[in-house]
């Protein structure tokens, strides 16, 4: 549903370096990236800031004109048929509206139907779908601009759905919400994705998003795809290392055991870091458990943000 | 055969936007229609305040018995025509000065991912209507001049007045098009387009005659501000400063230059894809 290869695009940016003076240097905001997505799969894109996701999703969506490469979404070449790709697609952006500020909500998605050309009665069955499914009903006629964040994304993806798009596009979003809100948004994207089988992309900060929703993940940074793959094997690739956590009967010394070194001790209770591959927890624990006695224990796994906030920082590496 | 399917499919396409324009433009209607007080506060405000350019005119003529070898109520006529021209097109497309924010604020990356024309939407995201007070006043002022003056009426002359302003609004359309370009190489340069779109509505307002030999060559035949006043209402009036010619050709100058402005549109669009500044 979405090829892409070899994907380059390089601005040209001037740096002020006298009065007058400026230099002209050029910048790989994308620097071949290649990926592919199947239909009705739901990829999460991440990155930090400035890494080229919206750059990407740019292209994808027919903003902007690559420098290079190939790109095909649902079939067409977003930069020369946008108008066509445009039916065929969904895009939010958690941070500008696609709504109409000063009209009712539903104003906005009247004047989208207009926009999009869809029939009425096709209209009405998506809309009264998305209406239920997202919760609409209570502010369907309230002004985009009175209506809470959390609302306001709610009506956003409706807005996005209602000519059916096979393939959605989702620029942060989720970002700002609460609790309640985004949990909301991520259960309708899971429930989208399993009945309908479109095809999502999602870019986020929020790697709670990625944990709920996205089985694959595709990790981008300074314009490059440093990983491509499932969010589990991203753990056990990047952090090979689990802890456990141990409640003794009385305070001891740092157990000494093979397979595992202790890396804090706090009273009675110790941790003890162990590779995932070399030691099993099981014999761990059996070892453990013949040098002193165990009131409990717990077996801690990395955090996924842990992990990648270490591979933006360059600390992990292929 | 094929020529035909051609014609219909871009019939087709014509009436699909012209229908979407009309839903985007009521929409934006409406929304307006929620603060109504203070729309008519600011079109009555607008009403009042474009008096005043009209009493330069009249102060002018305290001083002056002919203004460039116009009598007062010529004067008041083109001016009527070039502030009605002016103020349709600053109803319409006006708001087009504003790209550079859209642009900013990213109002712009929806624009494109949305399955109609670029221009359309620009000019479909807004309707200001208290810009209306202008279009009054100038109505206003121009009613007041053919009941004062003594025009000889004929059909063709019927036809030119309407056609004048019509095409005199689109001349002023072009401009704020071509200024809205610079936009997308300069955000927030809006003050560039200025000069030609208001400083081009000041200027259509009075007889080019009265300006120097090079500002009328600029701005009355290069950017073509003279037709969209001044030659044609010599017609309307019986006068004979230009050739006859010069008088009649403005409809023809209004599409060229709406044509020039869409190809440099589409252009300046597709250069914003690739630069994405």
């Amino acid at each position: 549903m979405i090829e892409v290869r070899d994907l380059k695009k390089s601005f040209v940016v001037y740096r002020k370096t006298g009065t007058l003076r400026r230099d002209r240097t050029i910048v790989h905001a994308v620097d071949n990236v290649g990926f592919s997505v199947a239909p009705g799969e739901m990829v999460g894109y991440v990155g930090p800031n400035g890494a080229g996701k919206s750059t990407t999703i740019k292209m994808l969506t027919g903003i902007l004109v690559p420098s290079d490469g190939v790109v095909k979404v649902a079939g067409l070449v977003p930069s020369r048929q946008r108008v066509e790709l445009a039916r065929q697609i969904g895009v939010v952006f958690g941070q500008r509206s696609q709504l109409w500020w000063d009209l009712p909500l539903i104003d906005s998605f009247d004047l989208l139907r207009h926009l999009y050309r869809v029939d009425v009665a096709s209209h009405r069955a998506q809309l009264d779908e998305c209406v239920e499914r997202l919760e609409l009903q209570e502010f369907l006629s309230t002004p985009v601009r009175q209506l809470s964040l959390g609302q306001r994304m709610r009506g956003e993806l409706a807005a996005a759905l209602l000519h059916r798009p096979k393939v959605l596009f989702l620029d942060e979003p989720t970002i700002g919400l609460d609790v309640v809100s985004r949990s909301k948004v991520r259960e309708f994207l899971g429930v989208l994705q399993r009945d309908r089988g479109v095809t999502v992309m999602l870019t986020t900060h929020d790697l709670g998003d990625i944990e709920h929703l996205c089985p694959r993940l595709l990790i981008i940074d300074q314009g490059r795809v440093i990983y491509d793959g499932a969010l589990a094997a991203l753990r056990d690739r990047f952090e090979p290392f689990r802890t456990l956590v141990v409640d003794l009967a009385v305070a001891a010394p740092a157990i000494v055991v093979e397979g595992a070194e202790v890396v804090r001790v706090e009273g009675p209770r110790q941790w003890l870091r162990f590779h995932r591959e070399h030691t099993s927890a099981a014999d761990l624990v059996a070892r453990v458990a013949q040098q002193v006695e165990l009131l409990d224990l717990t077996i801690e796994e990395p955090g996924i943000e842990d992990v990648i906030t270490r591979i933006y920082r360059g600390e992990s590496s292929l | 055969m094929t020529t035909r399917i051609t014609a219909r499919r871009s019939l087709t396409v014509l009436r699909h936007n012209a229908e979407l324009y009309r839903h985007l433009v009521r929409a934006r209607i409406r929304a307006q229609w929620q603060y109504r007080t203070s729309l008519t506060f600011d079109a009555i405000g607008s009403f009042f305040l474009t008096f005043i350019d009209f009493l330069v005119i009249l102060a002018l003529f305290q001083h002056f018995p002919r203004l460039g070898g116009w009598t007062l109520h010529e004067v008041a006529f083109l001016y009527g025509v070039a502030g009605l021209g002016f103020s349709l097109c600053d109803l319409v497309i006006g708001h087009i000065e504003n790209l550079g924010d859209m642009i900013r604020l990213g109002q712009f990356d929806t624009v494109l991912v949305r399955p109609a024309g670029t221009l359309l939407q620009v000019m479909a995201s807004d309707f200001a209507l208290r810009r209306l007070g202008k279009a009054l006043q100038s109505l206003t002022v121009l009613i007041y001049a053919i009941v004062v003056l003594d025009v000889h009426w004929t059909f063709a002359k019927v036809v030119l007045t309407f056609a004048t302003i019509i095409s005199g609004s689109a001349i002023f359309a072009s401009i704020f098009v071509l200024g809205a370009c610079v936009q997308f190489v300069f955000i927030g340069s809006s003050e560039i387009a200025n000069a030609f779109t208001y400083g081009g509505n000041q200027f259509s307002s009075y007889p080019v005659s009265i300006y120097g030999a090079w500002l009328r060559r600029i701005f009355a035949y290069a950017i073509p501000l003279g037709f969209v006043a001044y030659f044609p209402t010599q017609y309307i009036l019986g006068r004979t400063d230009d050739p006859l010619w010069l008088q009649l050709v403005g409809p023809v100058v209004a599409i060229v230059a709406v044509g020039l402005s869409i190809v440099v549109w589409t252009f300046s669009v597709r250069r914003y894809r690739s630069s994405g500044s």
